[in-house]
């Protein structure tokens, strides 16, 4: 009887091969759990965004009588002629044409509130086209208009308090198939507004740009030298031990701590600009350092020492032997790190909120001085706000934060293997 | 059995004088300490030019050690202390003002393991020369890549894959490319440690053949478990047990008439 035929051994290998399979089934289980939680909140994210990247449009017969450029009596002197255009009444323009359009409702009450129809911004749409095409003063034009914040709830099913005048009149329009949609590029190319379809998102990502760039720029180099020192040059002191167990605790302060430290360093004491990328970029930068700190160091160690002492027995110095090869050999360790603070640190809140990167920011931050706020406290700010339509707005900014995360995932894998390349 | 090192050394300086030329290198009265391990007791040794020095001895007796003495790899480790006196062609290695990258390119060194760098076979060649400015022109480079992959032996195999990865080589290969590196920068002696450790029979006797051969423009000390090799490949033999120099003399007397009786243990395989 060989020893694989005893009852003992029979018994144990059975036993042994069922923990295995209830392990894989209780792994499998977790991977089932951990990937419909993602599904749900793709779903939650995904069906609110579609709202806040479209806008609805009534497409119009306008006609652009010459009476209403006409209505500013005199043009202020030193102006040319565009004033002319520019301050033509365009709500009457706009007016008018939607009276046509229902020309049923001959109640001056109802006809005023037709007006409720489309948005306040419609008077611009006319205005720049016009200013485009002057030639159509006097003509009679299809244009396609903004519908109104009320219009845009009830067509995007809204929780908003519904009109239902407005419903009936959108129906009728929805039956003349004179409602269209499009794609809402404001979104991406403005800061943020009071009014949530001409609000966009484009001063707050610049404003995580600007300030994730600082904090790189910093967190970065002191993380990859700190971690080469203390790994490859430091001996082993009770002091490098404490300053192991401080790096090793700092990773795991609240990161609101973090900008409780840079309002009291960075603003009050060497009064550094409020709201601005630099001062956020420091902050986080801090925040950064112990994560790229203790995963450079785990990357740095990970290297085989005979690396290094082959470089330094044909007469390399320390720090040649350890730049040329053991830190590029670490070098798709370091890179991991570095994304994992980095992703960190774009979505990070709480110390910016103390660094009044709250502000309500319209123009595009050009400076790392200037006011800004970043993608993370605007999704804030808008998922704060009652209006259904910020909300969804907040809805598609998490979705540009993931592409934004994607895309250094993205980036950080094709610099990991072009530095495996080279190897 | 204690042994006395002023005997070895005495024979040392016969043997030394009796040829009429000066060792190469010298250790006097080395020790070394790994913090609280005494490495290294008193070692004296003598290492000729142009011969190759196997260093013989039981696991953990200080064979590597006494050779990291030789280009003061040692200083690697944290809290090592090394005193006594080592010196090259009469200059002490362990003076304040010996710039240690200049030592390591006159003392080249050979590990156990097969270490080429992770990078291309010409880098792993050129990396030495490159840092020490021994190029001037890119077809100087070449030349001295192609001169040490030749006396390598290893040329033939690798001409036609140079940009390829060093460590995709076979590791008798990869062996003969860590020799080629340390030729590279022209030194003058080479420090082997058990190079043919990781290695199969035919790339040891590479290697064996390799050493024979080197030896006519190189002072090479080789550290090696295998009583044939050392006694295939050196000329001198050195036995070191517990961190002393146990016996020490030219490789045909130790083999055939060892002095001592523990190296007489060791070498039949008794002791170890
Ligand atoms: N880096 C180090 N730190 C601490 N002690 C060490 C270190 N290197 C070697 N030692 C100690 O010094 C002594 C000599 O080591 P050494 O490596 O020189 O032996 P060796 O003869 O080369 O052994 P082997 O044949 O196994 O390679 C050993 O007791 C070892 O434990
Ligand atoms: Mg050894």
């Amino acid at each position: 009887m060989t020893f694989a035929q005893t009852v003992s051994t029979k018994r144990k290998l059975s036993s042994r091969n069922r923990a295995d399979t209830a392990f894989k089934m209780l792994g499998r289980g977790a991977l089932l759990l951990a990937f419909c939680s993602l599904l749900a909140l793709a779903i939650a994210i995904f069906s609110r965004t579609l709202p806040a990247l479209t806008h609805h449009q009534i497409t119009l017969d306008v006609a652009f009588e010459p009476d209403a450029f006409d209505y500013q009596t005199s043009a202020p002197s030193g102006t040319d002629a565009s004033y002319r255009l520019i301050y033509a009444n365009y709500g009457q323009i706009v007016g008018r044409s939607l009276e046509k359009a229902f020309p049923e409702i001959v109640d001056p009450a109802e006809k005023r509130a037709l007006r409720r129809l489309v948005s306040p911004t419609a008077r611009m749409q006319l205005r720049d086209r016009v200013l485009a095409n002057p030639s159509w003063i006097g003509t009679k034009q299809r244009v396609a208009l903004y519908v109104s914040k009320g219009a845009e709830n009830i067509l995007d099913a809204n929780e908003e308090t519904v009109d239902p005048q407005l419903t009936l009149w959108l129906t009728q329009l929805q039956d003349r198939r004179a409602l269209s949609t499009t794609f809402k590029s404001t979104l991406f190319t403005r800061g943020d507004s009071r009014e949530p379809e001409s609000a966009g998102l484009l001063a707050a990502l610049v404003g995580s740009l600007l300030t994730i760039a600082v904090s790189v720029a910093i967190s970065f180099p002191v993380g990859l030298l700190s971690a080469v020192y203390l790994e490859q040059f430091a001996t082993r002191s009770r002091l490098t031990d404490i300053i192991e167990v401080n790096i090793n605790n700092l990773a795991a302060v609240p990161s609101i701590l973090f900008g409780l430290l840079g309002l009291a360093v960075f603003i009050n004491v060497f009064h550094m600009p409020r709201s601005s990328p630099l001062v956020g970029g420091l902050t986080l930068s801090l925040m950064m350092l112990p994560t790229i700190i203790i995963a450079s160091r785990a990357a740095l160690s990970a290297v085989p020492n005979a690396l290094k002492a082959g470089a330094l027995a044909v007469g390399a110095s320390p720090v040649q032997a350890i730049f040329h090869h053991v830190v590029p050999q670490a070098m798709p360790g370091i890179i991991t790190g570095t994304l994992l603070a980095i992703a960190q640190a774009l979505g990070e809140t709480a110390p910016l909120l103390l660094l009044g990167m709250v502000a309500f920011i319209v123009d595009l931050p050009s400076e790392f001085t200037d006011a800004a706020t970043a993608l993370p406290v605007q999704i804030y700010m808008w998922a704060e706000s009652p209006e259904t339509a910020f909300s969804n707005n907040a809805a598609a900014a998490v979705v540009v934060l993931l592409c934004l995360l994607l895309a250094l995932n993205s980036l950080a894998m094709i610099l990991r293997s072009r530095f495996q390349k080279r190897i | 059995m204690n042994v006395d090192p002023s005997n070895a050394l005495m024979r040392d300086a016969e043997a030394a004088s009796a040829e009429g030329i000066p060792p190469k290198m010298v250790a006097r009265s080395v020790n070394v300490h790994y913090g609280a391990t005494h490495a290294l007791k008193d070692v004296s040794l003598d290492i000729q030019g142009y011969e190759v020095t196997a260093l013989i001895g039981p696991s953990g007796c200080g064979k590597s050690t006494v050779l990291r003495c030789f280009n003061r790899m040692n200083e690697m480790f944290e809290n090592t202390q090394t005193s006594g006196q080592v010196t090259i062609d009469g200059m002490d290695i362990y003076a304040r003002d010996i710039d240690v990258v200049a030592l390591r390119a006159r003392v080249g060194m050979v590990f156990q393991r097969p270490n080429p760098f992770p990078k291309s076979i010409f880098d792993n060649i050129a990396y030495g020369p490159r840092i020490h400015g021994l190029a001037e022109t890119k077809e100087d480079l070449e030349q001295i890549v192609e001169a040490s992959l030749q006396r390598a032996g290893l040329w033939d195999e690798v001409k036609d894959r140079l940009k390829q990865s060093g460590t995709a080589l076979s590791d008798g290969q990869q062996q003969r490319l860590c020799i080629a590196r340390a030729i590279a920068v022209q030194p003058e002696v080479i420090l082997m440690d058990e190079p043919c450790s990781a290695l199969d029979p035919i790339a040891t006797g590479k290697i064996e053949e390799l050493i024979e051969e080197l030896r006519t423009g190189f002072t090479i000390v080789i550290v090696t478990h295998s009583m044939q090799q050392a006694a295939r490949v050196s000329q001198r033999t050195a036995f070191i047990s517990r961190g002393e120099l146990g016996e020490y003399g030219p490789t045909v007397e130790m083999f055939t008439k060892p002095r001592h009786e523990r190296t007489k243990d060791y070498i039949m395989g008794r002791y170890g």
